[in-house]
């Protein structure tokens, strides 16, 4: 797991309000580059005149020359260069991108309309506006070639008409980078905000939008808000009529296994447009711990109906994929569909991984899988 | 956690709900069976069905939840249900404004067959007189890119349509150059029996990308005894004649379809198993023809029809082991149903459409010019029954052909939403108007349902499908991928 935030020590002043950051680690940085930066010195002297200059944990600061700001936790000595981060007066320093990851989330909000019996990001109703007004900023920091991005919350379209300005934006520095955005789809059952959200024109981004259950007392109930699935469904419905590439996500647990085979055909009846269905195992943080005994199933219960979750979205010509799951504990139908998912910053393997011959092709555990429950029926691939 | 509501609070507060139009008949004697206009459909007990249509239904059962989830009712949690019936709604029908895909030129009705159930060919040397001329291939192929279907097939029919090559190629050749202006996705078949393919007839189908489609009835003696030549020869020559299509145009351009005769009917395994040695991947159980001597003696009877599915379901339970053996091998016209059963389109299968398929879907070019609405209708006019003749591409324009009282009538006349006994039955969805087939049996385009053969095979077909698959899920995962295409 690498950690994605730390306080750092300030060297000089009590606490520097730096903001939005690029990280250089070459000390010969061309000068009006430096300019903007932050240098992580592992030792080295900054040869440019940089905005700021960092030491890692591992440095003494007196041994580089010239004026050092910060000094870095040890969990933060993997910053890396092109990285983006954000450091506050209070000394809190938060990555906001890492270059070297294909995974980089953003989470834009953590204010939301729904209150999900397995958030893993337990919402805030607080004001947290200046996650957009950094995340406006580190747009125009990442770099013009990265493959793909994250948008999350939270909610991020309580944001409103600036979602909508915040995507532009994107579209207008990113027009190449595929996006992602995590959603739960109410905002654009009003069909005049779905146009607006439509008009961007970005032409690689998806909405991932959550339907738990067909039945839509249980997709209520475990997003915890009244008429969640009329909106939701309608939000689907006005995205597909307007061409945008929507996503729909079932996060799969004692609530909606049940049903996980009727939601399939529900799918692939009524929603067979939608370009991707992505089957995903549960994640042990948040309130899923608060709500463990009602949702944790273990998935060697639930291996038969995800095969035939996947036969019925397959056989319809849908594209499916399995998320957030352990090689050893699917059959070998749902082998096609499986995708090593969980992020590399968080992913884990458990005691009983140990000498198993596929690690690598596993997307293992989130580390607070490992923590707090998996599967008593791990068994790993020997040769 | 106090902070979460118990799911009982995201419960339908009103305690009402409405019903969306449904239809439903007796399945068995525990089930009914319940479908709706997209063909979404469940069984339910007699007491449940008493009880949702006096709304007593309560949302803590299990029928109320499958219900709703299918739109048979709608209460305050799922009123997205009306959007997402009229999408399907309209999907189902999206085919209608394409009007005629398929268009079938008959360009000889000469034949070096004699087969029984033929009611069209000509044993004749006078090529003028049974062989389609430039002059009407030239007026047809207007016709064809005068409908506004962005997909034309144009389909050679006989006789036997080798007969006359030369005017295939014209046709090909010159709907070809107009499709440079029209911009159609345009497919070209022949239907042959194959006993004078060649190499370079095969050369110029691969040259054009023609598709190749002929006749197999089964084992060697049955479609012999079926399909009578000089030589007694053809099953002989139509199995070369698939090698060499195969070889010249790949596997999959050449197709093969059976008719089904009295004969056919004990062999149905046996004729399965022809097309599986064959390397076919599946086969059309087609119904029997009553446009031949049946009609004549009206002895196209109800236990006719019996014997037919007899025959079909014996078939596609062998189909079905055989699947489950892990070989794949599909029944074509059970996969059409079952993807008016499962999906939310149409297949347009010509026989199972409502308006009917005649001239919306298919339109026939007789070699003479005349223009029919479907093959058994042209297959009528060769009998001497005129009824279904919408004109000429001599003498009258598209507009007059597609607007003749020959079509109108029937379609109007036969559409199942108003046709008795049919705008009530809940396999309506599944099935379709086959206008000529009614006319042929009782001359009008409706026939009553009790004693209409067509009504009695396909009940039959619906309630095999549904049986088999709701009795054992390996049909069921089978039948979806079958509705599928897959």
């Amino acid at each position: 797991m690498i950690p994605l935030h730390g306080k750092v020590v300030p060297l000089n002043s009590p606490g520097m309000d730096i903001g939005v950051i690029k990280i250089s680690r070459d000390s010969k940085l061309h000068p009006v580059l430096a300019a903007d930066c932050a240098f992580v010195s592992n030792g080295q002297s900054p040869m440019s005149k940089f905005k700021v200059v960092i030491a890692q944990s591992d440095i003494n600061p007196e041994h580089i020359n010239g004026n050092v700001d910060l000094q870095l936790p040890v969990e933060l000595n993997h910053l890396s260069e092109g990285d983006v981060v954000s450091i506050r007066s209070d000394n809190r320093l938060r990555v906001l991108f890492r270059k070297k990851s294909h995974q980089n989330s953003i989470l834009l909000t953590e204010r939301c309309n729904h209150y999900c019996l397995m958030c893993s990001q337990p919402p805030k109703d607080v004001d947290d506006s200046y996650l957009m007004a950094e995340t406006k900023e580190l747009i125009k920091l990442i770099p013009q070639d990265t493959i793909e991005i994250g948008f999350t919350g939270g909610e991020p379209t309580l944001y409103g008409d600036e979602f909508i300005a915040l995507m532009q934006l994107v579209k207008n520095y990113l027009p190449n980078t595929a996006i992602h955005i995590l959603s739960n789809g109410r905002a654009f059952s009003d069909i005049d905000f779905a146009r607006k959200y439509a008009a961007i024109g970005h032409k690689d981004m998806m909405l991932g939008i959550p339907l738990y259950s067909d039945d839509p007392d249980q997709h209520n109930y475990i997003v915890q808000s009244e008429n969640a699935f009329n909106e939701t469904v309608k939000g689907i419905l006005n995205l597909k009529s307007l061409n945008q590439p929507v996503e729909i996500r079932v996060v799969l647990h004692k609530q909606n296994i049940g049903r996980l085979t009727k939601l399939c055909e529900f799918i692939a009846r009524n929603l067979l447009f939608v370009d991707h269905v992505a089957l995903m195992g549960l994640e042990i943080i948040g309130f899923t711990r608060a709500n463990f005994d009602q949702l944790w199933i273990d998935p060697h219960d639930y291996k038969n109906t995800l095969s035939e979750a996947v036969h019925i979205l397959t056989s319809y010509g849908m594209n499916v994929s399995v998320y957030n799951s352990q090689l050893c504990l699917v059959n070998a139908d749902v082998l096609p569909y499986y995708r090593k998912s969980i992020s590399d910053w968080k992913n884990e393997y458990a005691p009983e991984c140990v000498g198993c011959t596929k690690l690598s092709e596993c997307g293992g555990f989130f580390a607070s899988g490992i923590q707090h429950g998996y599967s008593k029926h791990l068994k790993p691939f020997l040769s | 956690m106090s902070k979460f509501q118990p799911v009982s609070f995201y419960k339908n507060k009103k305690k009402t709900y409405q019903l969306t139009p449904f239809r439903f008949l007796k399945f068995n004697q525990e089930k009914y069976f319940l479908s709706n206009m997209t063909g979404e459909y469940l069984l339910l007990d007699r007491e449940s069905l008493g009880r949702l249509v006096e709304h007593r239904l309560d949302d803590s059962e299990q029928s109320y939840l499958d219900l709703r989830a299918k739109q048979f009712l709608i209460d305050d949690t799922n009123s997205i249900a009306t959007d997402l019936l009229a999408i399907k709604a309209r999907t189902r029908y999206s085919r209608l404004p394409e009007f005629t895909a398929l268009h079938i030129f008959v360009v000889s009705l000469r034949c070096d067959h004699s087969c029984q159930y033929c009611q069209v060919s000509r044993q004749s040397a006078d090529k003028l007189k049974y062989d389609m001329t430039e002059e009407i291939a030239d007026k047809a192929i207007d016709f064809a890119f005068k409908s506004p279907s962005r997909n034309i097939k144009i389909e050679f029919q006989g006789g036997e349509s080798l007969l006359n090559f030369p005017i295939i190629q014209y046709i090909v050749e010159r709907s070809k150059k107009l499709n440079e202006v029209h911009c159609r996705n345009l497919d070209f078949v022949i239907a042959t029996n194959l006993s004078m393919i060649d190499r370079d007839i095969l050369d110029y189908c691969r040259l054009h990308g023609i598709h190749i489609s002929t006749s197999l009835d089964g084992p060697e003696d049955l479609h012999n005894k079926n399909r009578p030549r000089p030589g007694k020869d053809s099953y002989e020559k139509v199995i070369k004649g698939i090698s060499l299509c195969r070889e010249v145009l790949g596997r999959d351009e050449v197709s093969a379809l059976m008719t089904t005769t009295e004969a056919s009917l004990k062999r149905g395994k046996e004729i399965v198993d022809e097309y599986l040695k064959l390397g076919f991947p599946g086969i059309f159980l087609r119904s029997l023809s009553p446009y031949g001597y049946a009609i004549k003696t009206k002895s196209f009877a109800a236990y006719q029809t019996e014997q037919w599915l007899d025959f079909f379901k014996e078939s596609l339970d062998y189909i079905i082991e055989l699947n489950r053996s892990g070989i794949r091998f599909q029944e074509y016209c059970s996969a059409i149903v079952l993807s008016k059963m499962l999906t939310s389109s149409d297949p347009g299968f010509v026989d199972l459409m409502s308006p009917a398929g005649i001239g919306i879907s298919v339109i026939v070019y007789n070699y003479d010019g005349s223009v029919h609405p479907s093959d058994e209708s042209r297959m009528l006019a060769e009998m001497g029954d005129n009824t279904f003749k919408m004109g000429n591409v001599l003498t009258d324009s598209y507009e007059q052909v597609f607007s003749s009282q020959a079509l109108l009538q029937p379609l109007e006349d036969s559409y199942t939403n108003s046709v008795p006994m049919c705008e009530e039955c809940a396999f309506e969805p599944y099935c379709g108007a086959d206008p000529v087939y009614e006319y042929a049996m009782n001359q009008d385009y409706i026939g009553r349902r009790p004693e209409s053969g067509f009504c009695q095979k396909s009940m039959g077909i619906f309630k095999h499908l549904i049986e088999r698959m709701e009795a054992d899920p390996f049909v069921k995962n089978l039948f979806m991928d079958w509705a599928n295409r897959k």
